[in-house]
């Protein structure tokens, strides 16, 4: 009996500070941008004093969620194409996805030396496995797929690559040693101490171009407006930037 | 209709569940005898540690197998020493990761068939001047074969169904690491349904016969008798 007592003291507790949920956004992140979310995230509930939860995960994946039903207010993508499909299934808030930022690839390996400056160990094939984004999901994966297509690499590179289900499994994969190399974001190892890496040049995959989007389950959350916002301040354009993304062009014409 | 990487994951699926449930059962065999005659303190220890996959969460068992059998881990070091290279994204490596995680499926079957026949028929077997390998062969074997079919059908159905641990070291390689369970997840997360619904339902139908086919042979597979 006391033990009773004692749980539905602890339950009635929990619920108590329920209210305090109200503020909530929930926002679904492309994994690339990981890093520089959770900087964002924080510096906004310090302004503000709303939460964020967030959700990471490859953009296909968190689009196919949203699709079911997942209860995601604002949706942060690493391409252009997946919260298209969210507006042609009139999820969304329409007007709102706009370019928080412009993604850049990198090949990286957590071993200092290891890769050139010009990305020459591609070509000699000299390593047991490459790790990439799997790309039917991951907009990295698939512009680390165009990169080696336009090397043509890619005959002699796919026995060797290994797939993550997202960005943050394929840099998981380099970091841990298991895979030598692979094509991860800037933005996951520009912080990165030691390791060795090669910017892929913009001419081999299209810019990626990451919008964001906000959802018709956020349409009445000024949270969720707010966290909108705070995205295109210069505060959070410096983060951004700060991670080694390209800040879209808007921000030199018009402060949005 | 399933497509030919669909095909490919339900042959590399087969290949796998097979190949293990062959190494489980020439593994498994000892270790549940041992667990059954053993009077040791180690008993409980290793039946402990037997029986870890049945409640560990696959993201656990996963995580310390990639770490371990990584380059810089021993297990690692050790095979790299052997010259077979690492073992994560490897066929080599799933092998060895479902073998530890249907272990209990194996010999925790086994071990209940082997308490049940006892010693008694291994004491006649004995003033007959049969040897070990003569009693284990012509008197154990035959006694407890509904624990080796049970070992064995839970051993392969259990493998066939692995997603966890396969998603930590696998690398969701086409024909090599690419198995069933995670060719239905990538349809899933990609919405390809009808794709998924093709793999799932025959997942389902196989899922059912196995136990049917469980059940009818052996009465009541779970208990000791």
């Amino acid at each position: 009996m006391k033990a009773f007592t004692r749980i539905s003291l602890a339950v009635a507790l929990a619920f108590s500070v329920a209210p305090a949920w109200a503020e909530d956004v929930q926002v679904a992140v492309a994994a690339n941008f990981t890093k520089p979310m959770e900087k964002i995230a924080a510096d906004f509930e310090k302004a503000t004093g709303n939460k964020v939860v967030t959700s990471f995960g490859a953009s296909g994946k968190l689009v196919e969620q949203m699709k079911n039903g997942a209860p995601f207010e604002i949706f942060l993508s690493a391409d252009q194409k997946n919260p298209i499909k969210l507006e042609q299934e009139k999820l969304d808030v329409s007007g709102s996805r706009f370019t928080y930022a412009i993604g850049k690839l990198v090949l990286w390996s957590s071993k200092p030396g290891y890769v050139d400056d010009q990305g020459e160990i591609l070509k000699k094939g000299d390593f047991q496995h490459i790790a990439i984004a799997d790309p039917a999901t991951a907009p990295y994966g698939k512009a680390a797929m165009k990169v080696m297509e336009k090397m043509d690499l890619l005959g002699t590179l796919q026995p060797k690559i290994v797939q993550g289900e997202s960005i943050a499994q394929a840099k998981e994969f380099v970091s841990s040693g298991n895979a030598e190399l692979g094509f991860v974001a800037l933005s996951q190892v520009i912080k990165e101490k030691g390791g060795s890496s090669w910017m892929v040049p913009q001419s081999l995959y299209k810019p990626l171009y990451q919008d964001a989007i906000l959802l018709k389950t956020g349409e009445n959350s000024a949270a969720a407006k707010a966290f909108i916002s705070y995205l295109a301040s210069d505060a959070a354009l410096a983060v951004i930037k700060d991670y080694g993304y390209e800040l879209p062009s808007w921000t030199k014409t018009d402060a949005k | 209709m399933p497509n030919d990487e669909d095909l490919g994951a339900i042959l590399l699926t087969l290949k796998l569940a097979s190949l293990v449930t062959a190494i489980l059962l020439l593994v498994g065999t000892p270790i549940a005898w041992w667990l059954a005659h053993t009077g040791s303190r180690w008993k409980g220890i290793i039946g402990a540690l037997v029986a870890l996959p049945l409640v560990l969460p696959p993201a656990v068992l996963g995580f310390y197998l990639l770490v371990l059998m990584g380059p810089h881990g021993p297990v690692g070091q050790f095979t790299k020493l052997l010259g077979l290279g690492t073992l994560p994204f490897t066929f080599g490596g799933l092998v060895v990761a479902s073998t530890l995680y249907s272990l209990p499926f194996v010999v925790q079957p086994l071990q209940n068939a082997f308490e049940a026949i006892g010693t008694r028929p291994l004491e006649v077997a004995a003033t007959l001047r049969a040897s070990f390998l003569d009693t284990f062969f012509t008197v154990v074997v035959p006694l407890a074969r509904p624990g080796f079919l049970t070992a064995a059908i839970l051993g392969f159905a259990h493998t066939i169904g692995e997603f966890g641990v396969v998603l930590m070291v696998g690398g969701n390689i086409p024909d090599r690491t690419r198995v069933i369970s995670m060719q239905i997840f990538n349809h899933v997360e990609t919405g390809e349904y009808a794709q998924a619904h093709w793999l799932s339902a025959g997942m389902l139908v196989f899922s059912f016969v196995v136990l049917l086919v469980l059940y009818t042979l052996t009465p009541n597979p779970w208990s000791k008798r």
